[in-house]
């Protein structure tokens, strides 16, 4: 008896510890967030990448399809190369679709949004967007700013 | 002069011998492993003694330091309009640090102290020589029970510690102070990652509990088996325990979290 009741407890013990352990990863952490498994790349190449960081997402909509998958500078064209890595679900976009680097909120964090075009061919693997728009650099359009605010 | 000299050489020898025997002795107790898991009622007893009687001051510890973490939290986060980042605030901390630390602290009050007096003890009374004049390895049959136990209950305490400490983190902010449920979860969901904070949580509190554990048998086997002996090796074996604990927190944050 003495026994029995100390095994159970001790049973009980372990049973709480990974309900806890369960808890946290389930609850705390969720298991299904979004990650792209087998997704197809694109590229595209920005004058300012702004504070864009490697597995920022890319979303259309407000949806996210993707992520930011390297960052690279590319000393021909004095420009920043971006690889997306875009998630298979989504192998539709047109060719002519653009992609642009906002922030989400007024201090939130960077991320790569798609806009699709018109055409009616698609975007495959490899390819490049070719309408973009960099980030924007609140110094430089204060900076504007000031300068149209001299000259009146 | 030449004596102070002799002095300082002697005590730096000594402690030298201290950590080398402590580092044999954990060898011993790793390899009695398959021991311990053949004899598995020894290695119950202890979890039972270790781990289920430190649930409670684990239980009301995490709650408490949740709920204060979620006031605090409120308090500061509410000046830049985010208190319904509480959640992820409340939650990577526990999960990152204050999960693992604390219950490492509480463990080596709660449990450590009590593993050196009982070991300690055990040998003052000579019941440890006793057994081995019986041909019974005391290390596997009293100390590396214990250890391993202790190894066992760390991780599970600590886990539990971040989990009710989250749930407290829940019951001030969005039962007393008002936020959203649903920002509280879902702010903390995406952010919190179950690789990055949640496995190197575990990670770390493994470890903690290796190493208060380790400390904890190691003081008790070792002390001078006189009864000022055993109350120095329990204050000992918190005092190592803590600093031990807090100075691994540093280089194991560094290595998992500093780039």
């Amino acid at each position: 008896m003495q026994k029995r009741t100390l095994e159970i407890w001790v049973g009980l013990f372990v049973v709480a510890g990974m309900v806890a352990l369960f808890f946290l990863s389930m609850k705390v952490s969720s298991l299904n967030k979004f990650s792209v498994d087998e997704g197809y790349v694109v590229e595209a190449r920005f004058e300012n990448v702004g504070g864009l960081k490697v597995r920022s997402p890319v979303s259309v909509s407000g949806v996210k399809v993707g992520r930011v998958d390297a960052i690279r500078y590319d000393m021909e064209n004095y420009e920043a190369r971006v690889t997306l890595l875009i998630d298979n679900k989504y192998n539709a976009f047109p060719e002519d679709t653009s992609a642009s680097i906002f922030t989400s909120g007024l201090l939130g964090e960077q991320y790569v949004s798609l806009e699709p075009g018109g055409s009616d061919d698609f975007l495959k693997d490899g390819d490049e967007i070719r309408l973009v728009q960099s980030a924007v650099i609140l110094e430089q359009l204060i900076g504007q700013f000031l300068f149209s605010k001299a000259d009146e | 002069m030449l004596n102070k000299v002799q002095q300082l050489g002697r005590s730096t020898i000594s402690s030298l011998e201290r950590l080398g025997r402590g580092h044999l002795f954990f060898l011993q107790l790793l390899t009695a492993l398959p021991t311990v898991l053949l004899r598995f009622p020894l290695l119950t007893q202890q979890l039972f003694s270790i781990g289920v009687l430190s649930f409670l001051i684990i239980f009301v510890s995490g709650l408490f330091v949740g709920m204060v973490l979620g006031l605090q939290g409120y308090n500061t986060l509410i000046d830049f309009g985010a208190e319904e980042s509480l959640g992820v605030m409340v939650a990577l901390s526990l999960v990152r640090e204050l999960g693992p630390v604390v219950t490492a602290l509480l463990f080596a009050g709660r449990a450590g102290s009590a593993l050196t007096a009982e070991i300690g003890l055990m040998k003052a009374t000579e019941q440890l020589s006793g057994m081995e004049m019986m041909a019974v390895d005391p290390i596997k049959r009293i100390v590396a029970p214990r250890f391993w136990a202790g190894v066992i209950s760390m991780p599970l305490l600590a886990a539990i510690f971040s989990a009710i400490g989250v749930i407290g983190g829940y019951i001030v902010g969005v039962g007393l102070l008002g936020i959203d449920a649903g920002a509280f979860w879902s702010q903390m969901q995406p952010r919190v990652d179950l690789g990055e904070d949640i496995l190197n949580g575990v990670i770390k509190s493994i470890v903690f509990g290796v190493v208060v554990s380790w400390i904890a048998v190691y003081e008790g086997y070792d002390a001078t088996p006189t009864s000022e002996g055993v109350s120095r090796a329990t204050t000992r074996t918190v005092v190592h325990s803590a600093l031990a604990v807090l100075g691994l927190d540093f280089m194991l944050t560094a290595l998992m979290f500093g780039e």
